[in-house]
C-alpha cells in the first residue's frame, strides 16, 4: 500500500517519489505515445506503425514523409498539447476550487472562448488564426470575470463554481443571440468551431502552444507542493507557510491560460478538462493534484478519441468533440451519482 | 531551553538600555494595539496580550468576544487594521512565510482531510516549510514524523486512512501534523471542539505534556472555564474586544471575574482533583432570584432620580 520512496544524496539532497504514480505516468506516456503513432498511420492512405516510426525519424519514402509531417504529425501534436492543457488546466482549476466539478468545462471558460471566436466569425468573418486570437482572449475575459466575481478575501471553492455557472449560462446565451444573428455560411463553421476539432491543424498551431506549454508546465509544477498543501485548507496551508493567495493566483491565470488557448487551438473539446484528472486521480490512488498525470491523461484521451472518431463511423468522420463529449457526458453523470452518494453535493 | 535563554538575554536588553521598544521582545509573540475587524466589522479595537514564553496560555470569553480572532491575529492569518503583531521583535506579516512556519504553527479549527490520505502522509505535510524542492524528504523529516506520531499516540494508524478514523483520533493526527511542523510556538484554536469528554481530556492532557516535557509555549482558545482553569498556566479573559484579566487562574479566577464575562453567578471552589479554581455555575433559583434583587434595586435606583 504504501508506495513513496524517498531518494537522497550524500550532499542532502533528497526526492520523494510515488512509485505508483511514477508508473502510471509512465504508461499513460506510452499509452498517448502509441496512441499518436496509430492515428498518424490512420486514414485515406493507412501506413503501418513501423513506416510511421521509420518515417518520423527521417528514413521513410518521400510520399509517406510528406503525409506524415506535413498532414498528420501537426494535427497528433496539436490533439497531445491540447490534451495535455486541458488535463493540466482541468487539474489545477479542480484542485483550487476543491471540487471536481469546478472544471472549465462547469465553469463556462470554454463557453467563454466560444463567445470570443463566434464574435470573430459572425461579426467580422475573420480567417481562421483571427478565430482563434478571438477565443483566446474571449477565454481569458472569461476567466478574469470569474476571478474577479468570486474574489471575496480569497477565491474560495463553492463561490468559484457558482460563480462560474452563472457566467456560463450567461455567456451560453450571447452565444446563441450571436448564433441567431449569423448567416447560413458562418452559422455551419461557428458549429463545427463548436464541437472541438482537430481537422485541418497545422504547424501553424503547433508552435504557439507548445511555446506555451514550455513556460507554463514548469511554472505550475514548480508551484505544485503548495498547492498540495493547500488542499488541506487556507488556514491549515498559510500556516504551513504556503503563500496561499499569491499561489493561487499564479495557478488559476496559468490554468486559464492554458484552458484557453487549448480552445483556441482546437475549439471547446468537451469534458478532457473534467475527466483527466479524476481519471488520473483513481489510477494513482493517491492524494493531491495528481497535476503530471492528468497532463498525460489528457493527452491520451484526446488522442484516442480522435482515433475513434476517424475511425469508428466508417467514412464519415466525426469532429473529436463529439467523441469526448459523448465519453466524459456518462462520466459526468457516474460523477454526480457518486459525489451525492458520498455526500458532498 | 533555548527560548530560556532569548528570555534572559532580552530581559538583561530591556534593565540595561531602558528602551520602551524593548518591552516588546521580552516575549516572543505579542500583539501591540491592535485593532482587527473583518471587512467593516470591528472586533477588537487597541487590544494588548503579550504571550508568556514557556506558557500554557490560554483564551477564554464569551462566544463573539474575538478569542478566535485574536489567535487568528496572532498566528497572522488576520492583518491587524491598525496595530502590530510582533515575532521576535519582527513584525509578523514583514517575515518570509515559510521562516514563520518554522517557529509558530497553528491548529486551526477548519482543516480539510485531503480524500484517501494516510496518517503518515498527513503528518508529513507538516515538515513542508522545512522543505524544498530538492530537499523533499530528508532523513530527519522521517524521524520527526517518525516522533510527532508516537507522541500524539496516533504511531499504529500510520498506515490507516484519515477518513476511517473517530473524531478523537482525527485531531491527534491533526495535532501530530502541527507537532512535525517542529515549532517551539504552538496556537490551537478550539482543539477540543465536538470532542466527547474523554477525548477533551486527552487532548488536553497531550498539550499539558507538550507543555511541561518539551517546553514548547502554547496557546490555546477553549470554551470549557473549568478545563481553562485547569491546564492553563496563564489564562486571558476577554469580553467584547477587551482583556478583562490575565494571570494565573489561581490568582485571578473568582466569582466576580465570570459573572463580569460570562454574565454567570457561579461559585469558585477548589478543584479537589488539582486545587486548581472550579467554576460551579449557581443554581437556577439562586440566579432567578439574584435577578429579582438586581431589578428591584434597579428599580429602586431609577425611582431616586
Amino acid at each position: 500500500m504504501k508506495t513513496h520512496r524517498a531518494v537522497r544524496t550524500p550532499g542532502g539532497l533528497s526526492v520523494r517519489l510515488d512509485v505508483r504514480a511514477l508508473t502510471v505516468v509512465v504508461l499513460l506516456l506510452l499509452a498517448a505515445l502509441t496512441a499518436s503513432v496509430v492515428l498518424i498511420g490512420t486514414g485515406d492512405f493507412p501506413i503501418s506503425a513501423a513506416d510511421v516510426l521509420r518515417t518520423l525519424v527521417g528514413e521513410g519514402d518521400a510520399g509517406q514523409e510528406f503525409i506524415v509531417t506535413e498532414l498528420r504529425l501537426p494535427r497528433v501534436l496539436v490533439g497531445l498539447l491540447v490534451g495535455a492543457s486541458l488535463g493540466l488546466g482541468g487539474a489545477l482549476f479542480q484542485a483550487i476550487s476543491r471540487n471536481p466539478l469546478g472544471s472549465p468545462d462547469v465553469l463556462g471558460l470554454g463557453q467563454g472562448a466560444t463567445a470570443g471566436a463566434l464574435t470573430v466569425i459572425v461579426l467580422f468573418s475573420g480567417t481562421a488564426d483571427q478565430v482563434a486570437v478571438g477565443a483566446l482572449v474571449g477565454g481569458l475575459v472569461t476567466g478574469f470575470a470569474i476571478y474577479v466575481l468570486a474574489w471575496k478575501r480569497g477565491v474560495h471553492g463553492y463561490r468559484l463554481v457558482l460563480v462560474g455557472i452563472g457566467v456560463s449560462a450567461i455567456v451560453t446565451a450571447v452565444n446563441g443571440y450571436l448564433l441567431t444573428k449569423s448567416d447560413i455560411v458562418d452559422a455551419a463553421r461557428a458549429v463545427v468551431w463548436m464541437t472541438g476539432s482537430l481537422d485541418g491543424r497545422d504547424w501553424a498551431q503547433v508552435w504557439p502552444l507548445l511555446a506555451l506549454c514550455v513556460v507554463l508546465v514548469p511554472l505550475v509544477l514548480a508551484n505544485s507542493r503548495g498547492l498540495r498543501m493547500m488542499e488541506m485548507g487556507d488556514d491549515v496551508s498559510s500556516a504551513l507557510g504556503v503563500r496561499v493567495e499569491r499561489v493561487r493566483l499564479v495557478l488559476l491565470v496559468s490554468a486559464v491560460l492554458l484552458t484557453a488557448s487549448a480552445t483556441a487551438a482546437a475549439g471547446p473539446v468537451a469534458f478532457v478538462a473534467l475527466t483527466s484528472p479524476q481519471l488520473a486521480r483513481r489510477l494513482t490512488r493517491s492524494p493531491g493534484p495528481n497535476l503530471v498525470a492528468s497532463l498525460c491523461m489528457g493527452a491520451a484521451l484526446l488522442v484516442t478519441a480522435d482515433w475513434v472518431s476517424q475511425r469508428a463511423f466508417g467514412t464519415d468522420q466525426l469532429p473529436v468533440g463529439v467523441v469526448t463529449g459523448v465519453v466524459g457526458g456518462v462520466y459526468l453523470l457516474w460523477l454526480l451519482v457518486t459525489e451525492r452518494r458520498a455526500g458532498r453535493i | 531551553m533555548s527560548a530560556g535563554t532569548e528570555k534572559d538575554r532580552s530581559g538583561k536588553n530591556s534593565a540595561s538600555s531602558g528602551l520602551d521598544d524593548r518591552r516588546s521582545t521580552v516575549n516572543r509573540l505579542s500583539a501591540e494595539n491592535v485593532t482587527l475587524a473583518y471587512d467593516q466589522r470591528v472586533i477588537a479595537e487597541q487590544l494588548s496580550v503579550e504571550i508568556p514564553d514557556n506558557s500554557f496560555t490560554v483564551i477564554v470569553g464569551p462566544n463573539a468576544c474575538g478569542k478566535s480572532t485574536l489567535l487568528r491575529a496572532l498566528s497572522r492569518m488576520l492583518k491587524p487594521s491598525e496595530g502590530r503583531v510582533l515575532l521576535d521583535g519582527q513584525v509578523i506579516q514583514s517575515m518570509p512565510a515559510k521562516k514563520v512556519a518554522r517557529t509558530l504553527g497553528l491548529l486551526p479549527q477548519s482543516s480539510i482531510a485531503p480524500d484517501g490520505i494516510t496518517v503518515a502522509d498527513l503528518v508529513g505535510r507538516g515538515r513542508y516549510p522545512h522543505q524544498g524542492i530538492l530537499r523533499q524528504w530528508s532523513a530527519e523529516d522521517e524521524r520527526v514524523v517518525r516522533e510527532s506520531m508516537t507522541q500524539t499516540g496516533v504511531a499504529e494508524l500510520a498506515e490507516r486512512y484519515v477518513d476511517e478514523l473517530s473524531g478523537g483520533q482525527r485531531q491527534r493526527v491533526w495535532i501530530a501534523m502541527a507537532l512535525a511542523q517542529q515549532t517551539p510556538l504552538l496556537l490551537l484554536d478550539e482543539p477540543t471542539t465536538y470532542l466527547d469528554i474523554q477525548h477533551q481530556i486527552d487532548v488536553l492532557d497531550l498539550c499539558a505534556d507538550l507543555h511541561e516535557e518539551q517546553g514548547r509555549t502554547l496557546v490555546a482558545v477553549l470554551h470549557d472555564l473549568n478545563h481553562a482553569a485547569r491546564y492553563a498556566t496563564h489564562l486571558i479573559a476577554l469580553r467584547g474586544g477587551k482583556v478583562v484579566a490575565q494571570g494565573a487562574p489561581k490568582d485571578i479566577v473568582t466569582a466576580g471575574l465570570v459573572e463580569e464575562v460570562f454574565g454567570l453567578r457561579c461559585q469558585v471552589i477548589d478543584d479537589p482533583e488539582t486545587g486548581t479554581p472550579l467554576i460551579v455555575p449557581a443554581a437556577r433559583r439562586a440566579r432567578a432570584a439574584a435577578g429579582d434583587r438586581d431589578a428591584a434595586r434597579k428599580a429602586v435606583a431609577t425611582g431616586a432620580s
